[in-house]
């Protein structure tokens, strides 16, 4: 290093966040004894222009060439000042963080213990950061195409928007239909406006886009790759139908010989039956018929007459057909996977799957829409039709024996459907709730619309339903109980139809791509936003972005939102074309590799190659995510990484180490005690670890 | 519940009459007659320590078999604790209705054991000798502890015997008819058992303090 | 008390400790018999726990917590040291007791505390090695349904019957069987023929409790469940507690006399059934025992005229 190391440090406040629970004068006057540091400082808002003009200042005044920042975490504002030390002239990577919020001042409430934890994180930054070396930032080309997972109204208005924007979108459906759970609903709220109306153009949009390609009936296999060169392995099943020949005129469907019991239509929460060669549903999106293997007579008997084929003036069926895999590569990937509706078998004390007129809402959107089971008749899985109808608020939410969040759309997806069932059945209608839930535009108001629709609310969870008649008027009737909590009474109130309204839970899969994708997932099962306010729609990931209910129960309006926004991402990058490279990769040092290629199987992203004429490996940058396996196992010591180096790393372990048992730290009497220092010599650097 | 008992807590509490008739009762409750810091006491409570997530759904109340014969909804009883309405809370008859047949946690959709919250009043209301004298249940549940206490074990038959003798001596007679038909078949018995528990307890906690 | 029978393969068969309880050696008497009786057909060996005492139920709990408590880490403790480590309490309440205190013990420091004045802390920890074992659950999981259809001699004689779970073998720890809806003592019994009837209100409150304090109340709560089961078709209750048993057994014609219907319908345990079904003699099974459809009783089992006693 040419020149001596001139340290700056900043202790942020956070607002109050870092100085309710840290000293943060006592951890800059701490800092300002410790070697090499020529001015500490704290501040309030240290990411603020006032904060960044400080460090800019000093680093131009005092002739910084090191500066330490303790303040949050670094996935929060590193880039930040990074940014400010480049403006005032200094390499960014001559930064380092001490994360004295989320892994302090968060997370303690000893004030003391707290303070000297501070001390002991920015000491062990001041020590690192004196061995930091500029590191250059290069560039890597950004693929233009886009990867789009799930086709539901996120996923599609995110595919549309990228495609819009004369991007590629490759859209990947599981189902052999796009359109998701909005497809089910009979109309949204507070609108009122028929779901399949205002989705449909844009199913249509989606399949008729030059620039996407819709790929339904299909999961994401594997991902790999980094932001900007993403490759992903999408497995294709077998529809056993020419997507390109059938025209959906659904001749096959009337002439196969099917003969057993119809299958319950998934579509339809198996409000209905259909045959092993079906139409995913009434509008889906490709018009394509598919073929159940499971059901058709051609695989569970070995062979049929095959009417279907016979019928077929396209000549489509095609039961050859076996599953294949496309290749594909992007510059960034936008999952929306969407939700699952809450099982309501859990909630045993609903009767959900023991009495048939419980129905979830879920399947009341299918039961009164016109394209439904029964074409918008309300008749009971008995027959009857109702006189009287409750609907049950939260369920599998807001309970801490099964989900315990709010699910956001439950309480006016219970409102709309009371008025439509008040509407069309005349029945008497009763609420029960917990709390209202009606933020959002047009959301109460829609609420006062109901209020005044005649249907009857009662504030209370119901404890149970059940078929126990207390009285001659009870009988025959589903009984509901609970406490309206406005009135005081314990009330049972006896209907014919129990609506229970579901909320939303994690896809009981998304673990699975959560790890192909390698993206976090909060405590509740929902994928991790990078942040929740500033970053909603990125992950710790960079270049895969998340929007809808993958990431958090929410409505059509704000899916769709995030959708945009998810797709603005992913075109801001396909339009720069390039992306910063973080010099944290690991590389070869010639000299030392002995070419025993151990790391190469260590690499989880295959980015390490050898080349023969030399016999020494060597690392693809553009590849390298800088995890850092094949820098720990390889036997030579000869493959280094930026911003980790065995040196740096050593330094941060002595300064840590250099605070503990000294009990008192917090004090502004500070002292660098002279302990044995754990930071190996300069030439044995590369093989300190091992 | 008799009007003396209730204000004997706290005088400014309860309904005062303004007019013998028609009865139309004053009730305004000032902040200074709750007891802000009763809830915190609850806290370490085994079962109870989750009392503060209450969102007041009333699950407790719905799935209770009692409470439709309760002066305080097992909801509104969780309201007086967290408002902290001690003699409120202490006084209600509803608190020596419960039978703990754990509907209610059961129920309860923030796993709250509001029965174990039940237990916690009970004692607190015998502590502070806030229950209705005659009423029966206290009166049970402190023959059952001395019986057990002395004997280690209870019996049917002296705990009934003894109970209503306290609570209600006319009924005596009434019980003779169903215990001459255990008596035939079998089912009662007369003799009790002799480990003397409160000793046993006693012993044991002394030899520990010496040991300390 | 002990029983056992040598296997046939001579290995030691797991001994259980049996936890009676008071009421079980009182008006619940024909419980104990007929658990037995199960236990002597099937060769289950048990040891009752010597010098136990009262599990303090809901009363004690009442006016002391931490004593409370202490009764039942004393039962725990009795049952550690004699090598059973699997206790069995055929009553609800005296389950509910000692599963609270295993439970709150190991999860709560001042419960801990308070019952270690009453014992050391290798007591302590040593109880928290004791299964807290109900009946119903030891019979269902240890011994199982398709062993007693295997081991039924003798066809069930009379009518359908509801099974009535209760409501502290299934709350507030479901772990004798889910507090939804149980099965598991229907399906005991449909493995040896009985046939059962279903309902809803198996694990209402009985009133119990309340038989003796707020008499007019305890006995309601037992009418609606006796009336609920009789709509459904059920000729016959089937308890596995003794408390639940007396209440819906004694005040039948309490129950009569205040609602104006009439009811006479036995109440038994559940290893009554079963043990009549693996061959028992009704004696052995205590099937005299009961207070109310003695005529019933009497038509199913072909026992002895209503009130012979053995004292």
């Amino acid at each position: 290093m040419a020149d001596a190391p001139r340290i700056g440090v900043y202790v942020c406040h956070c607002g109050a966040n870092i100085s309710a629970t840290v000293d943060v004068a006592a951890v800059a006057a701490d800092a300002e004894s410790l070697p090499n540091v020529v001015a500490a400082r704290h501040y309030t808002y240290m990411c603020s222009d006032a904060g960044l003009a400080l460090v800019q200042a000093d680093i131009r005044e005092l002739g910084l060439n090191r500066v330490v920042v303790a303040a949050c975490s670094p996935h929060l504002h590193e880039p930040t000042f990074r940014r400010a030390l480049a403006s005032a002239g200094l390499n960014p990577h001559l930064l380092q963080m001490a994360n004295i919020r989320e892994q302090d001042a968060w997370i303690h409430t000893d004030r003391e213990s707290a303070t000297r934890k501070a001390c002991d994180l920015v000491r062990a930054a001041v020590h690192r950061v004196a061995l930091h070396t500029p590191l250059d930032i290069r560039k890597a080309a950004v693929r233009p195409d886009v990867l789009v997972i799930g086709g539901g109204i996120a996923g599609m208005h995110a595919a549309l928007t990228v495609a819009n924007a004369g991007k590629h979108v490759y859209l990947v459906e599981r189902e052999f239909s796009i359109g998701g759970q909005m497809a089910r609903y009979d109309k949204t709220f507070p609108t009122l406006d028929c779901s399949l109306c205002i989705q449909a153009p844009k199913m249509t949009a989606v399949r008729t886009h030059e620039n996407i390609t819709l790929w339904t009936g299909s999961e994401v296999e594997e991902v790999y790759g980094h932001v900007g060169d993403y490759r992903a392995r999408i497995r294709r099943r077998a529809r056993y139908v020419d997507e390109n020949l059938c025209v959906g005129c659904l001749q096959c469907v009337d002439a196969c010989c099917y003969d057993g019991d119809l299958i319950p239509d998934a579509f339809n929460m198996g409000l209905s039956g259909r045959k092993p060669i079906y139409l995913p549903f009434a509008h889906a999106v490709p018009t394509v018929v598919a073929v159940d293997p499971g059901s058709c007579l051609n695989f569970t008997r070995g062979g049929c007459d095959r009417p279907c084929t016979d019928v077929c003036g396209r000549d489509a069926l095609d039961f050859d057909q076996t599953p294949w895999v496309e290749e594909i590569e992007v510059g960034s990937i936008v999952v929306a996977t969407g939700f699952e509706p809450f099982d309501a078998r859990k909630a045993t004390e609903y009767g959900y799957g023991i009495y048939p007129n419980v129905y979830t809402s879920m399947e009341v959107e299918r039961l009164i829409n016109a394209s439904g089971p029964t074409a918008g008749e309300v008749i009971l899985r008995d027959g009857t039709r109702p006189q009287a109808i409750g609907v049950i608020y939260c369920v599998g939410s807001r309970d801490e024996r099964y989900n315990p969040w709010c699910s956001r759309v439950c309480c006016m997806t219970a409102l709309k459907l009371s008025h439509l069932l008040c509407e069309r059945t005349g029945a008497e209608v009763y609420n029960f709730y917990i709390d209202m839930r009606a933020a959002g535009k047009g959301q109460e108001e829609f609420y006062q619309r109901v209020l005044n629709d005649g249907v009857q609310f009662v504030r209370g969870k119901v404890a149970e339903v059940c078929d126990w008649a207390l009285d001659p008027s009870e009988e025959g009737k589903l009984v509901i109980r609970v406490e309206d909590t406005m009135t005081g009474y314990v009330r049972r109130v006896p209907v014919d139809m129990v609506v229970l309204t579901v909320g939303m839970s994690p896809r009981s899969d998304s673990d699975e791509l959560r790890r192909t994708l390698n993206v976090g997932c909060s405590g509740d099962g929902f994928y991790r936003e990078r942040h929740a306010k500033l970053a909603p729609v990125g992950t710790l990931t960079d270049g895969i972005f998340i929007a809808g209910c993958c990431q958090g129960p929410k409505d059509i309006s704000d899916s769709v939102s995030q959708a945009g926004s998810a797709a603005a991402e992913a075109i801001a990058l396909s339009v720069k074309g390039s992306y910063d490279l973080d010099p944290i990769t690991a590389r070869v040092v010639a000299e030392s590799c002995s070419g025993c290629r151990v790391c190469m199987p260590l690499c989880p992203f295959g980015a390490i190659g050898y080349a023969e004429p030399g016999g020494k490996c060597e690392i693809n940058a553009a590849l390298c995510t800088g995890c850092g396996a094949c820098v720990a196992g390889c036997p030579s010591g000869a493959i280094r990484q930026g911003m980790f180096d065995d040196a740096q790393v050593f330094a941060e372990l002595s300064g840590l180490l250099l605070g503990a048992g000294s009990g008192s730290s917090g004090s502004a009497s500070g002292r660098v005690p002279p302990a044995v220092s754990l930071q190996p010599s300069a030439e044995a650097t590369g093989s300190a670890l091992r | 519940m008799r009007r003396d008992a209730r204000d004997k807590l706290s005088e400014d509490a309860g309904p005062v009459p303004v007019q013998s008739r028609p009865a139309i009762r004053r009730e305004l409750k000032l902040q200074r007659e709750a007891d802000g810091a009763w809830l915190g006491k609850f806290a370490d409570l085994p079962g109870c320590e989750r009392i503060a997530s209450c969102t007041q759904c009333g699950a407790c109340s719905a799935a209770c078999p009692l409470s439709i014969y309760m002066d305080v909804t097992p909801r509104r009883l969780m309201a007086l604790v967290r408002s902290g309405f001690r003699s409120e809370a202490l006084k209600s008859r509803s608190i020596w209705l419960c039978t703990s047949c754990y509907a209610c946690v059961a129920a309860c959709p923030q796993k709250i054991s509001v029965a174990d919250l039940m237990f916690a009043l009970k004692r607190e209301a015998i502590e502070t000798r806030v229950y209705p004298k005659r009423f029966a249940v206290p009166v049970l549940s402190d023959e059952f502890m001395n019986m057990v206490r002395t004997r280690g074990r209870s019996s049917d038959f002296w705990l009934a015997a003894r109970m209503t003798l306290r609570s209600s001596p006319a009924a005596l007679f009434g019980m003779a008819a169903i215990g001459w038909r255990l008596w035939r078949a079998g089912r009662l018995r007369l003799s009790m058992e002799g480990i003397h528990l409160l000793a046993e307890f006693q012993r044991a906690s002394l030899a520990r303090k010496d040991a300390a | 008390m002990t029983g056992s029978s040598a296997p046939a393969n001579g290995t030691k068969p797991k001994q259980y400790s049996y936890y009676p309880g008071c009421a079980i050696k009182g008006t619940g008497i024909a419980y104990e018999e007929s658990l037995l009786e199960v236990y002597r057909l099937l060769g289950v060996a048990w040891q009752e726990l010597t010098d136990w005492s009262c599990c303090g139920a809901q009363a004690y709990m009442t006016v002391d917590a931490g004593q409370s408590c202490m009764l039942s880490a004393r039962n725990l403790r009795i049952a550690y040291q004699s090598g059973s480590h699997d206790i069995v309490a055929p009553c609800s309440a005296c389950y509910l007791a000692l599963r609270k205190c295993k439970d709150y013990v190991e999860r709560y420091p001042r419960m801990r505390e308070v019952v270690g004045d009453f014992m050391p802390a290798s007591d302590l920890q040593a109880i928290a090695n004791v299964r807290v074992r109900h009946a119903l659950d030891m019979l269902y999981v240890d011994i199982g349904p398709s062993a007693f259809r295997a081991r039924a001699t003798r066809p069930w004689p009379g009518g359908k019957v509801a099974c009535y779970y209760g409501c502290q073998a299934v709350r507030p720890y479901s772990e004798v069987d889910r507090d939804g809806n149980p099965m598991r003592m229907d399906e005991l019994l449909e493995a040896v023929g009985v046939p059962v009837a279903q309902w809803p209100l198996k694990t209402k409150c009985c009133g119990s409790s309340h038989t003796g304090t707020l008499h007019e109340v305890g006995v309601r709560m037992g009418y609606l469940l006796l009336k609920e089961a009789v709509r459904r078709g059920a000729e016959a209750v089937i308890t596995i507690c003794p408390l639940c048993q007396f209440n819906l057994d004694v005040y039948q014609k309490d129950m009569t006399r205040s609602t104006g219907e009439s009811f006479d319908i036995p109440i038994l345990f559940l290893p009554q059934a079963l043990g009549w079904a693996l061959g028992a003699d009704h004696r052995a099974l205590g099937l005299h025992r009961g207070i109310s459809g003695a005529e019933t009783l009497r038509r199913w089992f072909a026992g002895p005229r209503e009130g012979a006693s053995d004292g």
